[in-house]
């Protein structure tokens, strides 16, 4: 696979990534648990489809078909996404919210970290910034998975079937195909050994303080990088792309 | 003796109204001050909340990744607003809780403009553009409110609200030079949010219970009228310069006064609206009633684990 393709499909994955996460939580948007955490989640969707713009920009421009971020965001079809698994099940509780968001930024905290240092400066420059975002949704998150475990008898049984039903899909975060060992070879990305280390223990750490057991199944789903999604995302498009879909060719 | 001390006060904060001076949360104030204000900011501030539903309404279908964003933040102020007013509302003795509980069970009111629905991206342009452009009228005089803390907020405020209402205008006005079904969204949105923006600056003088008090208090600086007629005499040449209709056929100028007479206001909805027979009273105060409810948990958690921590 040449750089140029393989550069286009890895910011992709990280874009829609972004795009698809910030769409969940941007639901919670007037409905959260208290007023704070409302604006704190709606900070936190904004944050990503901030990352969303920036990175399928990029990927616009690195496919050279003329596309750009809005026509990559809306008008591609579900087998085109490549985002995780993770990222696109459904919101449920505030705790799974939490979950799968914690899951998520305790991956993307060591990767845009060395990704500030890629060699490909576009794509450093994006991790530079996201990374200040992305440094404080780990540390909110990471507190309030302390806070769900260690808090009551029944937020501790909550969040820990949170966990249960969101563990198969982490294992997809290290994904890695020929996409990746291009990109490592040119020194563009790191390795996803360096960043696994680093996130099985913030999240060993994490878990520990919260009293919350990884669970024993480790049976693994995956597919979302290659564009073979679960249920939950046909939904968000239909909605996501509605306007898009509804009028095509017009400017908003 | 005690009656001739309550007289002196009075007078005392009278004077301080009479010469702006502001009151703060340690003066002592007319319990009925404190009442009408704690009813004013309250509602202020449940309408903030339950405003950010019908815009939050579209979020999700936001028709770009520009669009999406700014929306989000825009209803991410409203929630910013609320927190100042829900605090500024502390500062006279109302329980944030409980001043939400009161919303919850229909004692307290909010705006009647977000019992109305969001049914189009459109609306998000007429919201913006109608509805906070009413409330900019209704509440720039209240930065010279005479309470401090209530005025103080308000200023922060009309800063975004002011964003807000430029939002909303760039929205209806992209669309009112759009396709033909762009345009046709964008008159549809005016037409259902015409009236209910004007219904939005309350009765009128002769039928407002509270405006001479207000006026006296210094808590409301112009009448319910007068605010309208401005927001009309500003809202009309803006339509007129992107092309839209305004749905009152018997709107005109008058010449003579330099203002705009419109048509009656169908104050029949309006009460219905107010008493909660509006087309969403019951979905909206039910979505922040569950959001209450589906949070207990959450807050019972950080309440448990606050108290643990304490005691470690």
């Amino acid at each position: 696979m040449e750089k140029q393709k393989a550069l286009y499909e890895y910011v992709l994955r990280l874009a829609d990534d972004s795009l698809i996460l910030g769409h969940r939580v941007s639901e919670w948007c007037g409905h959260g648990p208290i007023l704070e955490e409302d604006i704190a989640l709606t900070n936190l969707a904004l944050d990503l489809i901030g990352q969303a713009t920036s990175l399928l920009n990029y990927a616009g421009e690195l496919e050279g078909k003329g596309r750009d971020g809005d026509a990559l965001a809306f008008l591609r079809y579900e087998r085109e996404y490549k985002n995780l698994l993770l990222v696109e099940q459904m919101n449920g509780d505030f705790g799974k919210t939490i979950m799968r968001q914690f899951l998520f930024d305790a991956f993307r905290k060591p990767l845009f970290e060395k990704l500030q240092h890629s060699t490909d400066q576009h794509l450093a420059a994006i991790a530079e910034k996201s990374l200040k975002e992305t440094k404080y949704h780990l540390k909110h998150t990471s507190e309030w998975v302390i806070r769900l475990g260690d808090g009551t008898e029944e937020s501790h049984i909550r969040i820990q079937e949170s966990l249960d039903a969101l563990w198969k899909y982490t294992n997809e975060i290290f994904y890695k195909d020929d996409v990746d060992s291009v990109l490592i070879a040119e020194n563009i990305i790191p390795s996803s050994e360096e960043i696994k280390a680093e996130w099985t223990k913030t999240v060993n750490d994490v878990l520990e303080q919260a009293t919350l057991t990884i669970p024993s199944n480790n049976w693994i789903q995956e597919g979302g990088r290659k564009g073979f999604h679960t249920e939950a995302l046909g939904y968000l498009l239909a909605e996501m792309q509605y306007m898009q879909r509804a009028y095509p060719n017009m400017t908003w | 003796m005690e009656d001739k001390n309550i007289l002196e006060l009075e007078r005392r904060f009278q004077e301080k109204i009479d010469n702006d001076i502001k009151i703060e949360p340690n003066d002592w104030m007319p319990d009925d001050y404190r009442q009408t204000l704690i009813r004013q900011i309250s509602q202020h501030a449940h309408s903030e909340i339950v405003g950010m539903l019908p815009e939050g309404n579209w979020i999700t279908r936001a028709p770009n990744l520009r669009r999406k964003a700014v929306l989000l933040a825009k209803v991410q102020d409203e929630a910013g607003h609320g927190l100042y007013l829900y605090s500024a509302a502390e500062t006279l003795g109302a329980d944030r809780e409980e001043t939400i509980d009161d919303l919850h069970s229909g004692k307290a009111k909010y705006s009647s403009i977000f019992n109305y629905p969001t049914l189009s991206w459109a609306d998000m342009g007429a919201i913006g553009w109608l509805v906070d452009g009413a409330a900019i009228m209704n509440q720039v005089p209240l930065c010279r409110c005479s309470y401090g803390p209530y005025a103080r907020a308000m200023v922060r405020v009309c800063k975004e609200e002011s964003f807000h209402q430029r939002q909303g205008f760039e929205i209806i006005a992209h669309l009112a030079q759009g396709t033909p079904a762009q345009k046709e969204m964008a008159q549809d949105a005016l037409n259902r949010f015409w009236w209910p923006a004007l219904m939005m600056f309350g009765p009128n003088d002769a039928e407002s219970k509270h405006t001479v008090q207000s006026m006296n208090w210094k808590i409301k600086r112009s009448t319910n009228d007068e605010l309208r007629q401005l927001f009309v005499d500003v809202t009309v040449p803006q339509a007129e310069m992107i092309g839209l209709t305004i749905p009152d056929k018997d709107l005109k100028l008058n010449k003579e006064t330099g203002h705009y007479e419109t048509g009656e206001i169908n104050w029949a909805e309006f009460w219905e609206v107010v008493k909660g027979n509006g087309p969403c009273n019951k979905e909206r105060v039910d979505a922040r009633r569950k959001a209450k409810e589906d949070g207990l948990w959450v807050r019972e958690a950080a309440s448990a684990f606050a108290e643990k921590r304490k005691n470690k």
